[in-house]
């Protein structure tokens, strides 16, 4: 019998080889850990969808409402939650910081990645040194809690993103990435007579769209995530992003406990729990399978020899 | 060629290249505001720092938050805890990942391979607001699944989160789950870069499935496994301070409390800036000389290390 057998990578294996008893039980202990696998990753994912969508009268644990059916689940949580003020509220405001700090932090990343990668710069040396010595040596949290604290930034929205506007581990790996792009694109366009802006912005950007879409991604996951500097430098509760919300919603253990008594209507507690812990991974979730593709690509740049 | 003095040569290599400092420009005042002044913040490890009197008009006191901080007796255990976390995670999540990596590459059933694939890149993307959010409907006392079905054996639920021999199991766990398929990327890659002709030479040898994995997978990646192990022991002690944070409360601080967890509370519920920046500082010393340690065998193992 023939074995022929795909690999990820496209490419077939064709030799002529009877698969033995060992092949036929390593392919079957290879497909049942994924299956097992699949079943880890899926159960608590759909405990907390199942648990979001819970109608009030419903009598019966847990365990036994992961299998309710589709047509009995109510919508009520979502519906309170989309009536509620401070819900949309926060939910603004994560949207802005989302907005705002990944534009601010691919305007000031990509300049200097972009600087970093000309080879032919006079004092590269010394820019790569400034670079690297605040990410090797790291402080820790007070002296930045008092920079912030100082330049007057508690309660403004920019306090979230600014400090992490420029990660440097982003900005090296887009380095590695404009770094091998041809010399010839850019050198050609330099004879033109095109200033380094325009050689960025005509050249550079237009073969970059993978690596920029990979670190707006890493720059938006920890944004819309954050709620330790939202935590840190956010008192006034008009401004609160989700992540804080959610976080007090799951610490209160009744609604009673939550800034608004009865804010939420008549909908279960743990429902509402759940569907705020759904509404904020949302984002995330819709914007997943389209930047899936270019982020393998863009990690693997930069860590490991191909 | 005619040897031109240097100072003129840079000059016009300066001049040559004037449009790209308009460039950097933004970017090195952003360095400077943002990444320096919290360097030079930093002084007050060595201050009995006053909000009144600012970081520069605090009165030096030497080395007294560190000694405070040696001779405490928190100090082993946040040590061990932090230690504990980083060993453990590393331990537990890292074999989890090659395995993942390899089943996803030997499997013949490109759908589950798909399936699995995208689920367990997912939970990556989620904050630990919300996998708190996720392991409170998994493991709440009252009515979580974990509960249910040690109520349906007839055992006694139990509060996981409060419970100091279940709280570190949960912490290295939740971790897994959650990193488990990401940490699983960089090895698929490596896999995919293995020529094929070894495995068809093994094949005409007769080798089977297992032997195929024995001999052929694993050396294939264990250069990449040794850079991830290296470039892990370099961040040791970054336990996963968000983590830690969002999961752990009053009743198990004794085995869940890290440095950076201490030193968030330390220095900003009870105002002990000077000492908790000091703590700050020591772990920055320990974790500089472990990045460039881990940074410098990286490269002697073929890696392409980031500087």
């Amino acid at each position: 019998m023939r074995q022929k057998k795909k690999r990820p990578n496209g490419r077939f294996i064709s030799v002529a080889v009877k698969p033995t008893a060992a092949d036929h039980s390593f392919n079957l202990l290879v497909d049942v850990f994924l299956a097992v696998l699949l079943v880890i990753i899926a159960v608590p994912l759909w405990s907390t969808i199942t648990l979001s969508f819970r109608p009030n009268d419903y009598i019966g644990n847990n365990l036994e409402g992961m299998f309710l059916a589709p047509w009995n689940w109510s919508n009520a949580a979502y519906k309170a939650l989309l009536g509620n003020a401070g819900f949309v509220l926060a939910f603004g405001n994560s949207l802005k910081i989302l907005v705002g700090g990944v534009a601010t932090a691919l305007l000031l990343t990509i300049p200097l990645a972009y600087v970093l990668s000309i080879h032919t710069l006079p004092g590269r040396r010394w820019l790569n040194l400034l670079i690297i010595i605040p990410y090797v040596f790291n402080v820790g949290l007070i002296p930045s809690y008092l920079l912030v604290t100082d330049l007057g930034l508690i309660d403004k929205l920019v306090a979230v993103f600014l400090p992490g506007a420029i990660s440097t581990y982003n900005c090296l790996i887009m380095r590695s990435f404009f770094e091998g792009i041809p010399n010839e694109l850019k050198e050609s366009a330099r004879i033109d007579g095109a200033t380094e802006i325009q050689v960025l912005i005509r050249v550079i950007l237009p073969l970059s769209k993978a690596i920029i879409m990979t670190i707006g991604l890493f720059y938006g996951v920890s944004f819309w995530n954050d709620f330790f500097h939202a935590m840190l430098y956010l008192n006034d509760n008009q401004l609160q992003p989700l992540p804080i919300l959610l976080r007090n919603i799951l610490m209160a253990s009744g609604m009673n406990e939550y800034v608004e008594v009865n804010a939420f209507g008549d909908a279960p507690i743990a429902a509402i729990k759940a569907a705020s812990v759904f509404m904020s991974a949302i984002p995330m979730v819709i914007a997943y399978p389209f930047i899936q593709k270019y982020f393998t690509k863009g990690t693997l740049l930069g860590s490991v020899k191909g | 060629m005619i040897q031109k003095s240097g100072t003129k040569q840079l000059m016009r290599d300066i001049r040559r290249h004037s449009s790209v400092y308009a460039l950097l420009a933004i970017p090195f005042v952003y360095y400077i505001i943002f990444k320096y002044i919290p360097i030079f913040n930093g002084q007050i490890a060595f201050k009995d720092y006053m909000a009144l009197d600012g970081v520069l008009g605090s009165q030096w006191i030497g080395l007294e938050h560190f000694r405070t901080f040696i001779h405490s007796y928190y100090f082993t255990e946040l040590l061990r805890n932090t230690l504990m976390y980083s060993f453990g995670k590393l331990v537990f999540s890292l074999p989890l990942a090659i395995i993942l990596a390899i089943a996803i590459y030997e499997s013949n059933r490109p759908h589950l391979r798909k399936v699995v694939q995208t689920l367990a890149y997912l939970p990556h993307f989620l904050s630990w607001v919300i996998m708190y959010g996720i392991l409170l409907a998994l493991l709440a006392p009252g009515d979580g699944i974990l509960n249910d079905i040690i109520k349906m054996f007839g055992g006694k639920p139990i509060d996981f989160l409060t419970n100091t021999d279940a709280f570190p199991w949960i912490v290295i766990l939740s971790d897994a789950w959650k990193e488990m398929g990401w940490s699983a990327i960089i090895f698929i890659a490596a896999l995919m870069g293995i020529d094929p002709s070894l495995f068809e030479a093994a094949l005409v040898e007769g080798a089977n499935s297992w032997q195929r994995v024995r001999y052929i997978t694993l050396p294939s990646i264990r250069p990449v496994i040794v850079i991830v192990v290296l470039l892990r022991l370099g961040t040791i002690l970054d336990a996963g301070f968000n983590q830690i944070f969002m999961l752990y409360s009053t009743p198990v601080y004794s085995v869940a409390d890290i440095i950076d967890t201490w030193v968030y509370r330390q220095g900003l519920l009870e105002f002990q800036f000077g000492l908790a920046t000091a703590v700050g500082l020591f772990k920055g010393v320990i974790g500089m000389f472990l990045i460039l340690g881990s940074n410098r065998l990286v490269k002697r193992f073929g890696g392409n290390s980031l500087f």
